[in-house]
Formats: structure tokens, sequence, C-alpha cells
């Protein structure tokens, strides 16, 4: 088990804790501390991916979040996988299992690398949206075997074991990114007193500081980063979050950090003391004030041959050196426009392995880096850059050649250097991409070569993030922003003194985005922009060609900066290439915007604990448990679990639906039912001006409703269209209780407030919702009365005494109850309101007398087909918000001539509402009755008539009746009040057409005889 | 996502507890049936889609269930201000940087009508 590039000495690594790890189903081992990139590198593991578009080869490039390349899919087991994780970002743990995402039958070998290598010319951007675009209708085809060869990851397809936790957070401060200037930020706002919070993406503490050299007071700078973690970690109102990276900034400092608490020991989340622990957690973190502190990405040069395994950013090759102790190959080119590049060519010295050259773009490099590397013997090639690298699974040779940057032009015959590893800088690129999130779009800086954000209120921004490069600035300025967030706070200012830092000379950087190549863009070798999309200078260039010149739609036609990437590496060479080509500056041409989430984030923590059973609250009437417990089938109405039928066993064969509900139905039309009517809204309206509030909202009168009566009314919303119905009881002169719909009654309660409050605030009403305090009681039925008697007390039950629409006060059961004269089935019917926590001692109680009247449960779907017999509308079923009172033939609920121009009201004189060709509800019988026409069927006058035909309306309900042993229907037809008794189609999916008779739409007992009894 | 003050229970609160209810200050006019088709048609349909400045009605649904007024820029989703019902708002697109005359003082319906009428101008 060697690790051929692993160095002896060095490194934040534990070499006395090995680790073995399997990659595409090959053992390696690694040490505690490694990341998956750097155990692989360690291993000599060149080829870690196949590309995208093309299926070349891919090696890492970066140690971080902006690696485009080793990106994997984690998992051993099935139920374990987890899609698109970077390898960069993996700690390492004992017996880690991941694959590359693709390539095909593998990363080595292949199949789709053959057709890309034969097609890579033919390849150009919108490749496939061109060549498969006819025709459009196999373009679903196309797509499923493109994507499989394109591979991104996958999900897993068992259920995730993992439990996963969203929490609220609140803080004064929170510091994103702890590298120098985010500790420091974060202790100066500590020190004030500050509620802090500090978050890290890496696995430790220390950004930069970790791979450097730097010496802060003369001591290593990681003894500082522990003395700061120390003191932070001592004070109880700073939060310290490792391994949890800011993945999106929404309005008003709204910051979602994922916290991975698990990922770097297991797959699954180990268990604690038998204990489940939380893989992940989404920390939803509201901050007075955001201290952007996450540094700059290295941006690498573009080249031909830059995406051959072997080329690596300048900063990564340090890294991996410093930090991990491996050195990522054996003889190394550095081509940089900068003096940072330098750094990793003192690096790999310095680990005992062969620097070739390092080719400087800048014609007279002079910083003090360039002197010391200069002074070690390194060949400088000044003026010149690598023009293209070489080799197939890995790099073999470099070509440098001097170059003129303005002219873009290689001006020099070239020369081919032997080596295995190159590592490039065009300079950082402040990580932005939080500040860019809510819109703000940065600004460009000449001096500086890169994008500085313009922030957002309530964020300031520390070190590199800023623009601001040299160790002691960076501090400083991270001091200052902390001292200032917890100032704007509202704390004190507090005292902090920092490390003395020896400041470093640096020579000016040079602006070098893409190296010229001999021959043109278009015919040179391929040039990679954004590695993980595959897009290239020449797929830039030609978008511009094709006109595309706005920054975002060459994005979109080229896919720059797509995907789980979003253009961490490459957006800034595409913009910078996009601008050459249109003869633009890098301003002028702007950036694209960044989007959340900076880096994929898990469905399981962003949905925590809220699935399965707790994805929706589930409501339930105080009556639920003695329907669960007669086996009833439930239906979904809103949030409430109604019962939808109750199915009896019949000689040992569970009744369907159909067979239930006719027998439902025949017990309510016959002997005597009972339905748990609960859900019904219930609002509690109170105030001397309720009578006159109720006038207004509602279309009918209420002037003159007495104390003990009920009446039907309809809303409206002031365009004229019901909105909901129900009806409304006088309890008292000032005292009403109203109605809803089960699903419209919280939207109801608002409406009555909005109007209340913003129209009427003089009108002494108030309301409040009472739909849980009262549970209710349809018992209704031929036999309804005489079940009554033998229960209430209190309350004269004599037809002549107690009325259709009244309403009376006394006892049920022996339990003080409100009984309505209600009917939604057109029978004798009684709604029984009692508080809640009695209904199920009422309902026992009913049962137990009603059996000897075969008192029978019914469910919603048995209600639905009384009332449609019946002719009664549900508002949202037959109304779709487009149908008016009139529309439904309710014009006895409208009262034209009340003194207040009610809600609605104006509107139905509208000429578009008045219109005689409207929808109209009416019944339709079918020709065949055994026929149950389809809920949604679409209604034609001509079934000969040319597709398209006309369609003049649609089912609105539809069931069969065993009372009228038919089908029947209501629905919406163009002007179908006026067309009683004629003959539409309706053609159906199975091809067949059916055709029925429009007719009235009370099917049953059009005098209303049955209930007023 | 939100965080908004709500001008009854003087708190600030997450967005979650809340829900926006249209354009503020769209009165009702007073004599619906002496409108025309067209003039009711506006006040039922039409509206401001503002970039900058735009006063909204939101109601604190899940807390004090009190209907109030956010001033919010449409760009920058800033919210300037909240207010109560019959208030003036103070950033408006004429002043929005909120430059204080006087204090927010309490109008009766016509001045809200009015100050509707304005910032719909």
């Amino acid at each position: 088990m060697s690790q051929p590039n692993r160095l002896d000495t060095g490194g934040l690594i534990d070499r006395s804790r090995p680790l073995r790890f399997t990659f595409n189903g090959k053992e390696y081992s690694g040490f505690h501390g490694d990341t998956l990139a750097s155990a692989l590198l360690a291993n000599g593991v060149d080829v870690v991916n196949r590309s995208f578009k093309y299926s070349r080869p891919r090696g890492i490039v970066a140690a971080g979040a902006e690696e485009p390349n080793a990106v994997v899919q984690l998992g051993h087991t099935e139920a374990e996988q987890v899609p698109n994780v970077r390898a960069t970002q993996q700690a390492l743990f004992e017996g880690l299992t991941a694959r590359s995402t693709n390539g095909w039958p593998n990363v080595q070998r292949d199949l789709m690398g053959t057709i890309g290598k034969l097609g890579g010319k033919l390849m150009p951007p919108g490749f496939y949206y061109k060549t498969f675009m006819a025709p459009a209708s196999l373009w679903m085809t196309y797509e499923r075997y493109i994507r499989k060869s394109a591979g991104l990851g996958r999900s897993p397809l068992e259920r995730d074991p993992d439990i996963y936790d969203r929490i609220n957070r609140h803080c004064e401060v929170l510091v994103i990114g702890a590298g120098p200037a985010g500790l420091a930020a974060a202790l100066a706002a500590s020190r004030s007193g500050a509620r802090v919070i500090l978050c890290d993406e890496q696995e430790r503490f220390g950004g930069s500081l970790l791979d450097g050299q730097a010496l802060l007071d003369d001591r290593p700078a990681l003894q500082w980063v522990e003395q700061v973690l120390e003191e932070l970690a001592a004070n109880p109102e700073v939060t310290l979050l490792p391994r949890t990276t800011a993945n999106g900034y929404h309005d008003h400092n709204f910051v979602t950090l994922h916290e991975r608490r698990s990922e770097h020991l297991a797959h699954c989340a180990p268990r604690v003391e038998g204990r489940r622990q939380s893989r992940s957690r989404l920390h939803r973190v509201r901050a007075a004030r955001v201290v952007l502190a996450t540094g700059a990405h290295e941006r690498p040069l573009v080249y031909a041959g830059n995406d051959v395994p072997g080329n690596l950013l300048c900063s990564a090759v340090s890294t991996y050196i410093r930090r991990y102790g491996v050195v990522p190959g054996k003889r190394l080119v550095v081509s940089t426009s900068n003096d940072d590049g330098y750094r990793a060519a003192l690096d790999w010295l310095d680990a005992g392995r062969e620097v070739v050259a390092v080719a400087d773009a800048r014609p007279a490099p002079d910083g003090e880096l360039v002197e010391i590397a200069r002074a070690r013997g390194i060949r400088i090639l000044p003026g010149s850059a690598v023009v293209e690298a070489r080799g197939e699974q890995r790099v073999a040779s470099a070509r440098v050649a001097t170059i003129d940057i303005d002219a873009f032009r290689v001006t020099g015959a070239s020369e081919t250097l032997d080596c295995d590893t190159l590592a490039s800088s065009g300079g950082f690129s402040p990580v932005i991409h939080l500040a860019s999130h809510t819109g703000t779009r940065p600004s460009w800086r000449d001096d500086l070569i890169a994008f500085v954000p313009n922030l957002p209120r309530g964020m300031l921004a520390a070190g590199a993030a800023g623009g601001t490069f040299g160790l002691a600035e960076v501090l400083a300025e991270g001091r200052d922003a902390g001292l200032e967030a917890a100032s704007q706070a509202g704390f004190e200012s507090a005292e902090l003194i920092l490390p003395a830092v020896a400041s470093r000379r640096d020579g000016a950087a040079v602006a070098l985005f893409q190296v010229p190549h001999e021959k043109p863009t278009l015919r040179a070798p391929k040039q990679f922009v954004d590695l993980q999309n595959d897009v290239t200078a020449a797929g830039i260039e030609l978008a511009t060609r094709e006109g595309f010149e706005s920054i975002e739609h060459v994005k979109r036609y080229t896919a720059m900066g797509f995907g789980t990437d979003q253009g961490k590496l490459g957006n800034i060479n595409g913009m910078a290439i996009a601008a050459r080509c249109l003869g633009r500056s890098i301003p002028e041409v702007g950036t694209t915007v960044f989007r959340p989430n900076y880096t994929p984030v898990t469905f399981g923590a962003i949905v925590g604990r809220y699935c399965g059973a707790l994805f929706d609250p589930e409501r339930y009437s105080a009556l639920h448990q003695w329907h669960v417990e007669q086996g009833a089938e439930f239906e979904d109405v809103g949030q409430w679990k109604r019962p939808w039928y109750f199915p009896r066993t019949v000689n040992g064969k569970r009744e369907t639906l159909h067979e239930a509900v006719m027998r439902e139905c025949r017990a309510v039309r016959e002997g005597v039912g009972i339905l748990d009517a609960s859900t019904l809204g219930k609002i509690d309206i109170q105030g001397p001006d309720a009578r006159e509030f109720l006038g207004r909202i509602y279309t009918n009168k209420w002037a003159k409703l007495g104390v003990g009566k009920v009446r039907y009314g309809l809303m409206c919303k002031d365009d004229g269209m019901v909105m909901d119905d129900g009806t409304t009881s006088c309890l008292a002169e000032d005292h009403f209780l109203m109605t809803t719909t089960t699903g419209g009654a919280a939207g109801v309660l608002e409406w009555l407030e909005l109007w209340h409050q913003t129209e009427w605030p003089e009108l002494d009403v108030s309301f409040t919702s009472v739909t849980d305090h009262w549970a209710t009681m349809t018992v209704t039925g031929p036999m309804a009365r005489e079940l009554m008697r033998e229960l209430t007390e209190g309350i004269d039950l004599d037809r002549e005494a107690f009325r259709f629409m009244d309403w009376r006060e006394g006892k049920v059961a022996g339990v003080p109850a409100r009984v309505f004269r209600i009917s939604f089935t057109g029978e004798l019917a009684y709604e029984i309101n009692v508080q809640a926590h009695a209904a199920m001692h009422v309902w026992k109680a009913l049962f137990a007398h009603g059996e000897k009247y075969d008192l029978t449960p019914y469910g919603t779907e048995t209600m639905h087909v009384l009332r449609a017999e019946k002719g009664f509308i549900i508002a949202g079923q037959d109304t779709d918000g487009s149908v008016t009172p009139e529309d439904l033939g309710m014009q006895w609920a409208v009262g034209y001539d009340k003194p207040f121009s009610w809600v609605g009201q104006r509107a139905l004189t509208r000429s578009d509402t008045a219109r005689q060709d409207r929808k109209q509800l009416v019944g339709l019988k079918p020709r065949d009755p055994s026929v149950v026409l389809e809920e949604g069927a679409q209604i034609v006058l001509d079934p000969d008539h040319p597709i398209p035909m006309p369609m003049v309306g649609h089912v609105t309900s539809s069931y069969y009746s065993p009372t009228l042993e038919t089908g029947f229907a209501l629905a919406v037809v163009k002007g179908g009040h006026q067309r009683m008794g004629e003959t539409v189609y309706l053609p159906c999916v199975d091809g067949k057409v059916h055709e029925a008779e429009i007719v009235s739409t009370i099917f049953l007992d059009p005098k209303g005889e049955r209930q007023n009894v | 996502m939100f965080h908004i003050h709500c001008p009854y229970c003087d708190e600030w609160r997450e967005e979650e507890e809340f829900h926006p209810r249209g354009q503020a200050h769209i009165a009702r006019p007073e004599d619906p049936a002496g409108c025309s088709d067209e003039q009711w048609g506006d006040y039922l349909f039409f509206r401001d889609n503002p970039r900058g400045i735009h006063h909204e009605l939101w109601v604190h649904a899940v807390g004090c269930r009190k209907f109030f007024n956010v001033t919010r820029h449409t760009q920058s989703y800033e919210i300037l201000e909240t207010y109560r019902i019959g208030e003036r708002p103070r950033f408006t697109r004429d002043n929005p940087d909120g430059v204080v005359a006087s204090a927010p003082e309490s109008l009766d319906d016509s001045d809200i009508a009015t100050a509707a009428q304005e910032v719909r101008a």
C-alpha cells in the first residue's frame, strides 16, 4: 500500500492513522487528515473522471470548492449514494467508497471518449440541440441517451437511512470563512459581546494559513489560529461551525449554512450511545450583519491541452504539498502572470522534486518571490507562457513560447519542456458568490484584475473576498470589519491587537486569461474555460460570432458556469475571452449572476425532519378514532382527513367504493344516516355591526334574519365571482355563526378581516375561528326526527315548532348543543353542534339509539352524490373563480336592492359579467343511464365537427344515483340556461362520444318537500 | 426570505408568518354604482408594477392577523418601512430617501384615497 507521491514529513495529516478507501473499485490507502483528492494524488491516481461532453480524461485541478473535475459519487450501498461530491471537500475516512461520476465502462478506457475524440471538432456549442432538433417529438428519447452518456451524479434508489436537521439561528455577526480575515473579524466582534457565528467549509479553521509558511509574531501562523480558536470556543456567545458551507445569501441577511456533521466519519451517521445522529444540518441564520471573508479562488490560465490530467492550479500544488504532504508529480512547469505562481515552484523545490521552469508572462518580473526563485536556481522564462500542454492520460510535456498579450499572439519559437505537472496562475478572483446571490452585481477593478463585490445592505467584506491580499492588510481588515459589524449591531467597540506580520514585496501582475496559440483559437487544440461543462475558448468565440453578445446569452449557449460548478473556476476567463472577441472591456461585458447554492446541498438537509408523517400537518376531527375503528377509507380535504366512505364486509367481502356509496345513499334517502361534518369552517362573528357586515360581504339580505334563524349565503369577490358559500345563523342580535367550506375556512376568515380592517374599520364587529371548538354531526333522513326525539332535551322537535332553516339550543345526549335544521342532502336533517370534547359521547349515544333505525354513517362521497342530486354546489368544484351567482342560476340568493353596494354587486352589471353566453351551471343526464360522465370532460354541440371542435363547457360533478338509477352530472355550458332539453356530446379520451341532455340542476324533489317535513 | 417588522406586534418576524395581499392603498370607490365599467375595471384589475418603491398590503397571518402596509423596493427587495392601515408612507417614489417633514399622522379615508391616487400617478 505505497503512496508514491507522499512526502515522509510535513503537512497536517496524521501518518500514524492510515485509512483504507476504495475508488472505482480499487483499494487505496491514505491518512487521517487527507481529503479524498489528496489521497488520490498521493496514490498517483491521475484520471479521476471523464468530461461531461467530450469524455476527455480529467484529473484533479484544485484543492477546494472550486474543483471542477473530481466530482464523485459517494457511498457503498445503494441507500448511501450521494451524488456530485467534490473529492477536494470530502474528508477521508476508513472504508470510504467512491466512484467517478462519468465514464463508461470506466474512466481509463471510456467508450464515449472515442466518440468524443472523433466527434470533438464536430461538437460545437449547441451541438445537441442543433443535431437532435428534428423531429421535435423525439427529443425526449434522444435526451435520455444523451444524459446517460453525459452522466451527472445519480440519486439513490433506496430510502436515505440518515436523518437531517433544519434549525433557525440568530446572531449579530455571522462571519463566513475562517481564514485570517474571518478569524480576526470573529475575534474582534466577539470581544464586543455580540453573538457571533463563525463558519468555514473546510475540515479545519485557518483558511490560507493552513497551507502557508507565514509567521505571525515570529511564530508559525497555526499557533495564532489555535490561540484565536481557544478564545472563541470559550466564549458562550460564539458558535463555531467547521465543515459548514454558507451556500445561500438571501434577502435581509438570511443565510443558509450547510453543516456536514458526519460526512467525515462514515457514509452513514454513526450512532452515539445508541441514538441516531443527524448527518447534516441546515442552519437558517438571520444575522444583523454578515462579514464576507470567503477569500479568493485562483484562476487558471487558458491554454491548449489545459485539461489533461497533471494541469493544476499553482495554489493547489502548494496546498497539497504543505497541508497534505503530497507532491502531485515529479517534474513541474509553472505558467504564471503574477508572483503567487512562484509559491508553487518554491514549495515543489522544498519537497525535493524538480522544477523544470517558470514561464512568466511578464517581460521583467522582479518581486521578492521571483528573486528567491532565481537565487535558488529555478529557470525563469520571462515574457512567455505555456501555449500547449501535451499528453493523453497525463501531462508529458509543455510547449512554452514568448507571447505578446496585447496583440494576442505568439511571438517566438516554442520550446518543448518534458514535465508531468503543469501549474498555472492567472491571479486570484475574490469569492463573491454570496454577495451576488440577491442580485447585486460586482465591479471590475483593473488594478486587481478582478471583480470585487458591491455589498448588499448589512454585509461587510474582509480580506481577499473584498480584493485585499497582503496578510497584514487582510488581518487588519478582518478586525475592522468585525468591530464595525458589531458596532452597527449596537455593540461597543473592543480592543484587539493583531500579530505582527512581515510583509512581502510583490511585483505587479499582468492581465492574462487566454494564452495565445500559433493557430487561431477556432483551429487550435482545445483550450478549456469551464472544465466541468466542457466549454472551450473556441466555443465562446463561436458564440460571439453567432451573435450572442450578452454574457448571459453566451452562458446559456455554451453552458459556461452551469450546474454544480456555478462558474467558480472558469467564469472570469470566459468573460475575458468574450470581451476580447467582442472588442469590449471586461466591465462592459459584465458578469453573469451567481445563484444559490454555492455548492450542492442534499435535499435531506433542506427538508430536515419535515418528511414522511411530518411532511404536512394532518387535521383530525374529534370523531376520527371512531372512523378509524370502523374501517373507514379517508379522503384528504385540505389538511383534514375526512371519512370518504365506510365499507362494510358483506358475506366475507369488503364493499367497493361504489357498493358502499350506493348503500349509504339509500340509507339516507330511506332511513337515517349520519355524517361527521366537523371540518366545515366555523367563524364566530360578534358586535353591534355584525349584521351590517354580513349584508356587505354576502350577496343576499341579512337585515331581517331573526334570532333562531339560519340562512344560506353566497360570498363573491368584488369581481362578482363566487368564492365561497355556507350558512350563517343568528345566535343573537349581535352574534352570528358563519360556516364555510372545509377548504375555504382560513381564506374566508382572512377575507372578512381584510374588508373589516382596510375598508370598513368603522364597523364594530370581530371574528374568530371556532372550527376546532365545535364538532358537527349531521343526522339526516326520513327517520331523523324519530332518532332525535330519543336523545334531545329542551327542544321541541315538532315540525311547526322547529322548522327548516331554524336553529335551537338544548341538550343532545345530555350535552349542551346547538341544533340546526340545515339540509345538504335534501332530506329532513339536523346538524348537531356540541363542544368538541363531548362529540364522541354524543356520537356513540346516537349510534346506541340509532341501531333500531339502522343508523348508517356515511362519508364525503355519499355526501357529494346526495347534494348533487339536489343541485347543491360545492364552491371550488362546481365553481372555479369565473362563475357568478347568476351563472349558477342562484338569483334567489342575490339581494339586488340592498342599500349598501355589497362585495361583488357592481361587477354583476359589467358587460362581461352580464353576457348571455357565459358558461352557466346546468344538469346533464346521459342518454345511457349506466354512463357516469367523467368530471372535467369537455362538452361539444357537434361531435362531427372537425378537430379542433369548439368546446362549450365541461362537467364539474358527476356520479351515479341509486335513487334515480342513472348517472347524472352538473356541468357548466355556454348559455346553458337557455338550452334546457338540448342534446350535447362529450368526446372521451377512450374515443367514445357520450350523449347527454341538458336538464335542471335539481334532479330530485324540485319543490323541496322532503327536507321541509 | 424577508424579515418583516409587524407594526402592530412591534416585532421583527420571519416572512413565513406573513403573506402579501397585493398593492396597498387601493381604495374601493365610495359609490360603486356611479362608476363606469372602465372605472370599476381599473379598480378591480389594474395594478402598478414599478421598478423601485412599491407600497404593498401584507397580513400577519399566523401572528396578530392584522393587515398593514409595507414599502418595498422591488429591485433590491429592501423593506424601507412598515406602517399601519390609515398611516401615510414615509418613503415614496417622490421621496425615496424618506426625508421626514413631519411625523406620520393618522388619516381619514379620503386622505388615503388621495394618497393612493398620488402613489398610482
